[in-house]
């Protein structure tokens, strides 16, 4: 009974979505108000609906109800609650239903926090987010219902794929979907935009705050996926280019671009056409990625069994969607006229450059992506990209844009002068210069990448600090304390994201230049040493999980004769799917990671066992982390707030700032 | 600078900056290019010498095999016609298991053995590589003999 309301509830939010699609555009297009109101409420109805069906699968799953298809084939009654929950998310028909949920938990944020919007505007936004979700809606309405029932009902589950019971499954997938589905409100503030012919700065200053919570959430995602593949897969990488990453990867690149376009627009008006591009791009690419890694084309944990109907309801939408807003942005963009205009030296330039190089990044992954897929599709052949060619490909591409990234802060409006940022900048290049070079080399292994990598991470430091100087120096308030308020927080938002990269840059030079790893065969009592540690193994104990058992290894870690730590590696085998898994033992640290890993036992009790010494790998995820915070602090700023509070009077004082349009 | 000047300029350099950065890629992208052959078309010498390949299939039964390093393995890829033998040295993926589906990435050695630097397995029990599938299918549709009388029938 309670699948089925869930199922009804899916129907109803339907019905719902197909009015907020509908009367709202159309109310805006004609200039009805009685229309255009239609769209809050719907929306909020419809989050209602959505969140009882999402309460119902949860329920089936708790309730562990095998007559439940879904429910039987990724659960199982040995499974303990917490990720019998998760499973909810943990294959493709319960994705969809999250990620339909996540939207119209956007869709609610958007019809609270819009209050200052014009009405017209609003109904539109809402519109558009409800033609989104008539599309998901029916797409789990006609080929992958997660309520469909399986009669005989089955005895018990066939199980969660062991890889994804793990507590880093529980988070990772709403967040990234918190972060994909986010870019929907960017791509409806645009659609909506262009539908009404209003793309100005107040569009941008509009649009701001949703990108950059999206971008935030879409960051600590695919930080959190990456984080679970170092730890759970057991080989110690912590990014392979596996297709599946490259999805989540191709909207973080067009949403950081579009946050800097976003930028320029709202603070200049110039890049208008641009940021609707952008926006159509990142949100795209969410839509994409979805496809990419649930639909079974991919082969990986993330992808399951392939049903054709599924696929192309897929292709169709993804057409629907990025064909009609890209013929929508053709007909309309023209007109958009093309805002203040700058020479190539000033920060709107750097900001260009940086975006060109963003979506370069972006078109190669894109290339490295999609290229196997098509050859396969058109049975030309099964190739594969390595890592070695995105490598390749990202460094020269990102060297630039991270060394615009310092100077781009300092840079001003509209003109800049170059030797005048050169003498302002002449301390910062030779203090990170000299410190990359000397770094490496005191530690006692220099390589060119790893003094490059260093080089661009104290950049960005030095960067940052002479700029901070200058604003604190400049600005009004008295005490050092009384300055650092007066500094908005967009300001600080951006320093302590851009401080996220260098932090991130720091993690991957090092752990790319310095770590250790060792495969070796370790009999009971024998000792290995790795990076100045010594592990001993002290043989292996049967241990039992609630839906396991497991071989756990001993490892004592010691330093200079002084213990370090001890680490319990297991090798899980999980009873229903009869599953080999490996769980890696991470001792973490600022400065490192130790990491060992059992391989296969060998005879008389001695194993295969992976070690490594993994030199300032949190900083990697760590520096995703400040990234976000970053993003957080930046929403946080005033300017949003006051744009909220203030209806009317922020529209014309923006579209003031901004240069008179040539259209 | 005259502004239609200026925006020549701009325009050229962003015309040059997409060329070196299209050269770039597509000379990585064409390097970098790992192709897919299945046994049967490593045991016809269609497989380039000098660079890295995948080859995928079914890891023979009762032929994986240890050297007393603990971390040397041997075992054999079969697509139930052609059979090729490899060498890894490595921890093997948890879902390595004799009778299912691998992949594996590497060179072919002088004598034939294919010296894998690379071993995946990323699937779950029920599921075949699409890759190893493919091969399997293919040799089964050359009208090569049914896999029963070759597993028992090493070379």
């Amino acid at each position: 009974m309670i699948p089925e309301i869930g199922h009804y509830a899916l129907i109803l939010a339907l019905c719902v979505a197909v009015v907020q699609g509908s009367l709202p555009i159309y109310g805006a297009a004609v200039g009805n108000s009685a229309l255009m109101a239609v769209a809050k409420p719907a929306a909020r109805g419809q989050f209602l609906l959505v969140l009882l069906a999402f309460c119902c699968l949860g329920y089936a799953f708790a309730e562990k109800d095998f007559s439940v298809l879904y429910v039987a084939a990724t659960s199982n009654s040995q499974l303990p609650l917490q990720y019998r929950l998760a499973a909810i998310w943990g294959a493709h028909e319960g994705s969809l239903l999250l990620w339909m949920f996540i939207l119209s938990i956007w869709m609610v944020a958007v019809s609270f926090f819009s209050t200052h919007l014009p009405e017209a505007m609003r109904a539109r936004i809402l519109g558009v987010m409800g033609l989104v979700s008539v599309g998901f809606l029916l797409f789990m309405l006609t080929v992958s219902n997660p309520f469909e029932r399986l009669i005989p009902a089955a005895l018990d589950g066939r199980d969660l794929n062991p890889l994804l019971q793990d507590p880093g499954m529980v988070i990772h997938p709403p967040m990234l979907y918190m972060g994909y589905v986010g870019f929907s409100v960017a791509f409806a503030f645009a659609i909506a935009a262009l539908l009404g012919g209003n793309l100005d700065a107040a569009w941008a200053r509009w649009s701001r705050p949703w990108t950059t919570v999206a971008w935030c959430f879409l960051t600590v995602g695919v930080a959190m996926g990456s984080g679970w593949a170092y730890y759970e897969l057991g080989w110690g990488g912590w990014w392979f280019w596996d297709p599946v990453e490259n999805a989540s990867f191709m909207p973080w690149l067009a949403g950081t671009a579009l946050m800097h376009s976003l930028a320029v627009t709202d603070k200049r008006g110039g890049f208008k056409a641009w940021s609707v591009l952008l926006a159509i791009m990142a949100f795209s690419l969410s839509l994409l990625g979805t496809f990419l890694v649930r639909s079974g084309v991919l082969t990986s944990v993330h992808a399951f069994a392939t049903d054709p109907k599924r696929g192309l309801f897929i292709l169709v939408f993804l057409a629907v969607v990025i064909g009609g807003s890209l013929v929508l942005y053709a007909w309309r963009a023209p007109r958009v006229g093309l805002g203040g205009g700058f020479a190539i030296i000033s920060r709107e330039g750097m900001l260009l450059a940086n975006n060109v190089l963003l979506i370069a990044a972006l078109g190669s992954v894109l290339l490295g992506t999609l290229y196997p897929l098509f050859l396969d599709a058109l049975d030309l052949g099964k190739i594969s990209v390595g890592p070695p060619y995105f490598d390749t490909v990202f460094l020269p591409l990102m060297t630039p844009a991270i060394f615009l990234m310092g100077i781009g802060p300092l840079a001003q409006w509209k003109q800049a002068s170059l030797p005048a940022l050169a003498i302002r900048l002449r301390w910062a290049f030779g203090v990170s210069l000299v410190t990359a070079v000397a770094v490496p080399w005191l530690m006692g292994q220099w390589t060119p990448l790893i003094s490059l990598g260093l080089l661009l991470a104290f950049w960005i430091l030095a960067t940052i600090l002479v700029d901070l100087r200058e604003r604190l120096l400049q600005a009004e308030g008295g005490s050092i304390g009384g300055r650092v308020v007066a500094l908005p927080h967009a300001y600080w938002g951006m320093v302590l994201a851009h401080c996220g990269v260098a932090v991130f840059i720091l993690g991957v030079t090092m752990v790319k230049g310095f770590e250790v790893e060792r495969d070796v065969r370790m009999n009971v009592g024998e000792t290995a040493t790795l990076g100045g540690y010594s592990f001993r193994f002290d043989g292996t104990q049967q241990v039992n999980g609630p839906n396991y058992v497991a071989a756990r290894g001993t490892f004592h870690v010691s330093r200079d004769g002084h213990e370090v730590t001890m680490m319990y590696p297991e090798k899980r085998r999980y009873f229903v799917q009869n599953q080999t898994m490996t769980e890696a033992a991470i001792s973490p640290g600022l400065l490192r990671d130790l990491y060992v890993s059992l391989g296969e036992p060998i005879e008389g009790g001695a194993w295969s066992v992976r070690l490594y010494h993994k030199p300032f790998i949190d900083w990697i995820w760590g520096g995703c982390l400040v990234m976000a915070l970053g993003g957080v602090l930046a929403v946080s700023d005033r300017r949003y707030r006051l744009a909220w509070r203030r209806k009317e009077a922020a529209v014309p004082a923006a579209t003031q700032m901004a240069r008179p349009t040539v259209s | 600078m005259t502004p239609r000047q200026k925006r020549f300029v701009l325009i050229g350099l962003g015309l040059v900056a997409l060329a070196v950065a299209s050269m770039l890629v597509l000379n990585a992208f064409q390097s970098n290019l790992v192709f897919f052959f299945t046994p049967t078309q490593v045991a016809n010498a269609e497989v380039p010498t000098g660079r890295g390949f995948r080859i995928g299939g079914m890891v023979e039964n009762s032929s994986l095999t240890r050297e007393g390093d603990g971390l040397t393995v041997h075992f054999v890829v079969t697509d139930m016609a052609k059979r090729v033998p490899v060498t890894f040295k490595g921890i093997l993926p948890d879902l390595f298991k004799e009778g299912k589906g691998v992949v594996a990435q590497g060179q072919l050695g002088a004598d034939g053995t294919f010296i894998a630097s690379e071993v995946l397995a990323k699937h779950d029990e029920n599921y075949m590589p699409p890759e190893a599938a493919d091969a399997l299918a293919k040799a089964k549709a050359a009208g090569a003999q049914s896999s029963n009388t070759l597993i028992v029938n090493p070379r």
